[in-house]
């Protein structure tokens, strides 16, 4: 299926490249640098691009291009999610997936590859597995590898792969038992100029990091499970009993994963945390233009909205931003032509306002559409859709772990249109 | 060697700079020193006996393969260290070797012996690891080597082995195509395996090497759909990609009536997870109308879309799409919807995921709108989007519009034009153009919207809309001559050379409704003629000789003027459109016939373009498939082939089973829990697990249920018979008409109805049955039956059709060799107020339907006629009390609330004594939740035990209290508003308790 990958940065460097069949020559990349060339912007280049020969699959992460080649019919959505969970693995590896990272422990990375695909198809993708045949790189062990020579292969075989529950490696033994799960909500949103929802949608996930010895059976329940109306699951996840009984029970993998995914009913009206009111306009002399941006909390559930930010993509006409903020401080970058507005905490009392004037291209005409703005925020303590976890039970084992659950929201996709 | 190792060094030098390990970077010249200086140290290192010196060595020749080097000068000192004891070394050599194998083939060899002693270790793990290295070594002179190897490790004992050996079958194949017959034994035999590892491999390799060979599937068939839940991600991909195709080739269309339905595409898209039943009883009632045979779903049909639901929940973004292109290829229609959500969900994902989501929703829209429209603003976009989502996006709601939304897809149009994106701005214009061709409605709206476009200050908006325009012109020109004046007017200031086209197009065709401007417009081109585009000079050639044609006196000289400037044009198309013109419509005495038509020939009616989706036609490629996103064939893709005419023998899916098979369910069910794995779909067989989780309904649960079934269906038997027995003298003319045939089917044929009733059974019992405590009852014994046999169990599924109704799961199995036609339900004798509803008539050999009663919460029985097309059967079901409800969740809280409504008459409480068996809070929760359909309620006390549920009817709730006292005493309390049934309960739950 795979047949081989490249990973190219910014520049056009191939900085690593992986054969599990034949070896292919990195000249097929160039079929990829010319669609890279039209696209423009790496969001724009086709994640599928033809070549006589091939086809070339990628997917941009991190500031690098996976790029993997593809002689025959698969299922693209196959290769983009394996590309993905390579990323992933890259970053649950060595902290975050960056070239400077991969460059510095290319023989793991290789070898990584090596265990995830046989001749192009995925045989151990599960974190937990690949963890026992090749231990994550940290400083002690660095250290120790100069010393004595020795590298992060494991000398262990892979005994995880014969499970029945790939996710969990056995015989985890920790000191401090402990679960915790943060409960994390996004608010997608589309507001109009007047400031009416034209679209929200809440999406949210439980990401869970369990450091449990032996093998736990855990069984999570909430105390409004209906409130859940699109789930996903993690494989842990017992499908019936989620059908039946609205519980998660798992026997979780060790580490941090995340446990499910899941929507909240569209019918809800959903709580937009802030409003908005804006007005920019440009003028059709004096190549100049005029802002007022105003936030204010509004359905808040009484917590503080904290770290919000207003980003603008402004038009390409606008040549500097002559503003004054009365909470925060703003950016103006006249290359990318993005305002940024870090306000922070929203203060009730006292209104963050940002206002003042912008500077035109003389001569240009004026700009058609204004620029809508997106916006940034976090209110720590609340689930914005209400739901709540009721309580973790834990089976199997005897004894008495620590459990936590963090809820935070955040805004997703959260747009206002002017 | 040296030069081809140069040559690659050179290649790979960029991304060399600022490595630590090399003195010296190989591209900045010495090449050849620095080569032989390299490599001749990590000889060295190599050849040590130190471990540690290798393990460096061979970190460093990775790296450099990593980065794509060429290392293949040291093959022989690597190869050398294949023996190596140091298992990290050893990994490293074989990375080494599978990677420049194939280069070095002699060399290669010597390693071979390594690997062959490797198979035959006894640690499985190692036996795997050497198979897959020497199935990876590309050396065509080991492929018998390799022949062997894939055979013997296909019949070893270790899974893990067995799914290396899968894994090594298209490795092979691809080295020499000419072991096919051999290989397809070894998938065939592996095809067999029943354990999860394997499957998704497995089927791998049968698409990689012999996917034509569809037979090979029949017998596994069953076998992977109950398997598929518990499979790898990634395998399961494949399987479900591979059974699309099989049931495509073994199934009958499931919307083969679609096309004889009135209500068409607008059909309603409801109940997600309904049961067949009720979509089949539709399609039945358009069958009857059609005289047609009556579409029934092959049992396997129904298996596979089952149990491929509740993948749609997966966290893989390709096993969602694979459910999602299965169900949209092999669904009836009806069921189709429930993918749509899950695909929506998959939009929240990375921008790659979204981008082949849509393309496939786009394709989905076309066929199936409704699916997708109560989704509608997941498909809004955002200005952050991508410029190729956006326009993807855009695709999607253009094919959603219809008359009741296009409103609201049109004022988000309006926004999306303002966008700086002038890509995107342009697809809009278009969408806008195939919003008002394909609905009439808004089409005036639609041509209004985009004149107002024309006074755009971005030349390209105006463009795109002058396009636009034109083709919605040419729908209906007479009306709007105004807007063809407005146009006109345009050519002075815009200077797209398509908009300038269109437009002079426009009034060429329709100069007869502009009779004073068209000339004018001719006038000032004919002014500007040698600067124009070659596009516009075409249309300038056209508009003039139309105008000559209907208006000679004016344009005359015009045209003679433009025709001489065309004439010497640099442009050779222009100057021969020119020529011909002339010819044509300039009359001269050499002119020939063709002239007397010019004006026919210029002024024909030309029908108006449609514009159409691009994705129109594309679902022939299936879904999510690569082909499908290139909408071209792409190298091995397999066709999805037609549904056949009628379906091929079902029966070639059925196994022949091992008699440990053909005892009781509860043997089966011990089976399994020894060879399956983890999670399959009924809970009751996951096993270590469950002990400690007391909510669940237990192994051993099941088997005290089947035990009970057992004990109680025989005593109903006798009961049965002796009521059927009267029943049958009332039907005697009826009988002895068809005594013979009777006597002759009598003689049943043990093996087949064996056969027939083990494989759906056991796929009911798994699939259907949440808790595995489900009892069955007799409703027609075979022998009263004449060899029809029906049983019954309250499956305690919701019946979707209507809430207020016990869902009553029954299963024929016809034991006779002849068939039995047309079940159906006649001539219900309820209690008042009691309602059925019928499940459709039905035909085969053994089926399960279920069908919906209300009981009104009453345990009177049900009495109906079971009728088949020579027999009618009276027969009558009667609830336990416990059947009667459904669970409520609740919480703590709530349960304590709505218990002190609930006091006085409503509060039952009974005093007893737990029997030997039940003195756990286990034990109770699994006796009462087998007894009643009640769920749990979290209890803050360990001593006491809840339970909640709602009768089905009428929603009262019924509380249930186990407390448990010192010394195997307990407390039972029921609380209800229904007293009947709350006396009735704590009868029950108290013998099951005491016992």
């Amino acid at each position: 299926m795979i047949h081989s990958l490249f990973l190219i940065n910014n520049s056009g460097d191939i900085f690593l490249e992986k054969h599990w069949k034949s070896v292919i020559s990195r000249s097929v990349c160039d079929y990829f640098f010319e669609a890279q060339e039209k696209a423009g912007e790496p969001d724009n280049v086709p994640p599928v691009i033809r070549t006589p020969h091939h086809y070339l699959i990628n997917i941009y992460r991190e500031k690098i291009f996976f790029v993997s080649v593809i002689q025959t019919e698969v299922p693209p959505l196959f290769v983009i999610e394996f590309l993905h969970r390579v990323a992933e693995m890259f970053q649950d590896y060595f902290g975050e997936c960056s070239e400077v990272t991969i460059k510095d422990n290319l023989v793991i990375v290789y070898e990584l590859l090596e265990e995830m695909l046989d001749n192009g198809f995925p045989l151990a993708t599960e974190s937990n597995i690949l963890k026992e045949m090749i231990k994550p790189p940290t400083i002690l062990r660095s250290m120790v590898n100069t010393i004595t020579g020795s590298s992060n292969l494991g000398a262990t075989l892979p005994t995880g792969q014969l499970s029945t529950i790939p996710w969990r490696r056995a015989d985890v033994k920790y000191t401090n038992n402990e679960a915790y799960f943060d409960v994390v909500e996004e608010i997608d949103a589309i507001l109009d100029k007047s400031g009416t929802t034209v679209f929200a949608e809440i999406q949210g996930v439980i990401d869970a990091c369990v450091k449990l010895s032996g093998m736990p059976d855990l069984t999570l329940s909430f105390m409004n499970p209906r409130l859940l109306d699109d789930v996903s699951f993690h494989p842990c996840v017992r499908f019936k009993r989620w059908e039946s009984e609205r519980v998660l029970s798992f026997i979780p993998p060790d580490g941090n994963f995340r446990l499910m995914s899941y929507h909240v009913n569209a019918q809800n009206l959903v709580a937009i945390p802030v409003y908005v009111k804006q007005n920019i306009s440009f003028f059709e002399s004096g190549s100049s233009g005029r802002l007022d941006i105003t936030v204010g909390p509004k359905q808040t559930m009484g917590k503080t909205v904290e770290c919000v930010l207003v980003t603008i993509h402004m038009p390409k006409v606008v040549l500097s931003a002559n503003l004054t903020a009365t909470q925060g401080t703003y950016t103006y970058d006249p290359v990318t032509k993005i305002l940024v507005w870090d306000i922070g905490k929203l203060n009730q009392q006292k209104l963050p306002n940002l206002k003042g004037s912008l500077s035109l291209q003389s001569g240009a005409p004026k700009p058609e559409e204004n620029p809508s703005l997106n916006i940034d925020l976090k209110i720590q303590q609340l689930a914005i859709s209400g739901l709540k976890v009721n309580r973790l039970d834990m089976y199997v084992e005897k004894y008495k772990p620590f459990k936590g659950v963090k809820y935070v929201t955040k805004a997703g996709k959260f747009q206002v249109r002017t | 060697m040296s030069t081809t190792s140069a040559f690659n060094d050179e290649k790979g030098g960029s991304s060399s700079a600022g490595e630590p390990e090399y003195g010296h970077d190989p591209a900045s010249g010495g090449i050849f020193s620095s080569d032989y200086k390299r490599h001749d140290d990590l000889k060295e290192m190599l050849d040590s006996n130190k471990d540690s010196l290798k393990l460096e060595a061979m970190k460093r020749i990775v790296a450099m393969i990593a980065r794509g080097k060429n290392a293949s000068d040291l093959f022989p000192a690597v190869v050398k260290n294949v023996a190596c004891k140091n298992i990290e070394v050893k990994k490293l050599v074989y990375v080494y070797l599978v990677r420049y194998a194939e280069e070095q083939q002699d060399l290669a060899l010597l390693s071979i012996s390594t690997f062959q002693r490797g198979l035959k270790d006894p640690n499985q793990l190692i036996r795997a690891s050497a198979l897959r290295v020497l199935s990876s070594i590309r050396v065509t002179i080991i492929v018998p080597i390799m022949m062997l190897a894939i055979k013997e490790a296909a019949s070893d004992m270790s899974p893990y082995v067995r799914k290396t050996a899968a894994h090594a079958i298209p490795k092979l194949y691809s080295l020499d195509p000419e072991q096919k017959d051999q290989l397809i034994e070894v998938i065939e035999k592996l095809l067999a395996d029943k354990t999860t590892l394997v499957a998704g491999s497995v089927v791998m390799a049968f698409e990689e090497v012999c996917p034509e060979r569809i037979d090979l599937i029949h017998k596994n068939y069953r076998k992977l759909c109950n398997l598929l839940i518990d499979v790898e991600e990634w395998g399961q991909v494949v399987i479900i990609n591979m059974l699309t195709r099989y049931a495509r080739t073994q199934f009958l269309n499931p919307n083969i009536n679609e096309s004889l339905l009135e209500e068409g595409g607008e059909k309603a898209f409801y109940g997600s997870d309904d049961e067949d039943d009720d979509d089949e009883e539709k399609k039945a009632e358009a069958a009857a109308l059609a005289k047609r045979k009556p579409y029934v779903m092959d049992p396997d049909h129904r298996l596979l879309l089952r149990n491929t639901k509740p993948l749609l929940q997966s966290r893989n973004a390709a096993v969602v799409m694979a459910v999602a292109q299965l169900y949209f290829h092999l669904a009836p229609k009806a069921e189709v919807g429930v993918i749509a959500k899950a695909l929506v969900r998959l939009m929240r994902s990375h921008s790659e995921v979204q981008y082949v989501v849509l393309q496939n929703v786009a394709t989905m829209t076309i066929k199936r709108r409704g699916m997708f429209e109560p989704y509608l603003k997941s498909f809004y976009i955002r200005s952050t989007d991508p410029t190729q989502i956006k326009i993807l996006k855009l695709e999607v709601l253009t094919n959603l519009a219809n008359e009741t939304n296009i409103s609201t897809i049109l004022r988000e149009f309006q926004t999306y034009i303002k966008s700086m994106d002038k890509d995107f701005v342009a697809a809009t214009i278009q969408a806008i153009g195939r919003c008002a061709t394909n609905i009439g409605e808004v089409r005036d709206t639609c041509l209004n919207g985009l004149v107002q476009l024309l006074s755009n200050r971005d030349e390209l908006v105006v463009a795109e809309s002058v396009v636009v325009i034109k083709k919605l012109l040419q729908m209906q020109p007479e009306q709007h001559s105004d807007i063809i004046k407005h146009m006109a007017k345009l050519t002075d200031n815009i200077q797209v050379p398509m908009a300038r086209a269109s437009i002079l197009w426009l009034i060429g065709e329709y100069c007869e409704h502009v009779p004073k401007i068209a000339p004018d417009v001719l006038r000032k081109m004919a002014k500007s003629f040698t600067n124009e585009e070659d596009i516009v000079k075409l249309q300038i050639l056209n508009l003039a000789a139309k105008l000559y044609l209907t208006n000679s006196k004016q344009t005359k000289l015009l045209t003679q003027y433009v025709l001489n400037l065309a004439k010497y044009d640099q442009n050779y198309d222009i100057r021969d459109r020119a020529r011909f013109i002339r010819q044509l419509i300039v009359p001269t005495d050499k002119s020939g016939a063709l002239s007397k038509y010019a004006k026919k020939l210029f002024l024909a009616l030309k029908p108006a373009p449609v514009l159409e989706s691009p994705f129109k036609d594309r679902d022939h490629f299936q879904l999510g498939s690569l082909s499908h996103l290139l909408n071209a064939k792409a190298g091995g893709y397999q066709e999805l082939p037609d549904w056949p005419e009628s379906a091929p023998d079902p029966s070639v899916r059925n196994v022949e089973v091992p008699e440990w098979t053909k005892c009781t369910s509860r043997k089966e069910r011990k089976e399994k829990k020894v060879e399956k794995p983890f999670y399959s779909d009924s809970e009751g067989e996951s096993g270590p697990t469950e002990s400690a989780d007391s909510e669940s309904d237990t192994g051993s649960g099941s088997e005290s249920g089947s035990e009970e079934s057992g004990s109680g269906s025989e005593s109903e038997e006798s009961e049965e018979e002796s009521e059927s027995e009267e029943e049958e003298e009332d039907e005697e003319d009826e009988r002895t008409k068809k005594k013979k045939k009777i006597e002759k089917s009598k003689p049943k044929k043990p093996e087949s109805a064996e056969r027939s009733e083990c494989f759906p059974f056991r796929s009911m019992i798994s699939t259907i049955a949440p808790s595995s405590s489900v009892r069955m009852y007799e409703l027609l014994h075979r022998i009263t039956g004449e060899g029809l046999a029906v049983e019954y169990c309250f499956s305690r599924q919701p019946f979707s059709p209507d809430p207020h109704m016990v869902a009553v799961q029954i299963q024929f199995t016809n034991n006779t060799s002849s068939e039995t036609k047309s079940l159906h339900i006649e001539d219900p004798k309820l209690q008042s107020g009691m309602r059925i509803k019928e499940f459709p008539e039905i035909a085969g050999e053994s089926v399960n339907v279920v069908m919906g009663i209300d009981f009104c919460d009453s345990t009177q029985a049900a009495n109906f006629q079971l009728c088949t097309h020579t027999r009618k059967f009276f027969v009558s079901i009667q609830p336990p009390v416990g059947e009667l409800m459904v669970p409520a969740f609740l919480t703590e809280n709530e349960f304590k609330k709505e218990q002190g409504q609930l006091m006085g008459m409503n509060e039952i409480s009974e005093k007893l004594n737990l029997g030997e068996k039940c003195q756990s809070d286990h034990a109770i929760v699994e006796r009462v939740t087998a007894k009643a359909n009640l769920s749990r309620v979290p209890c803050g006390s360990e001593k006491e035990n809840r339970f909640a549920g709602k009768t089905v009817s009428s929603g009262s709730l019924v509380l249930v209290t186990v407390a448990r006292k010192e010394g195997g005493g307990a407390q039972l309390t029921v609380n209800c508003e229904k007293m009947v049934i709350g006396t009735m309960l704590v009868k029950d739950i108290l013998q099951a308790l005491t016992q």
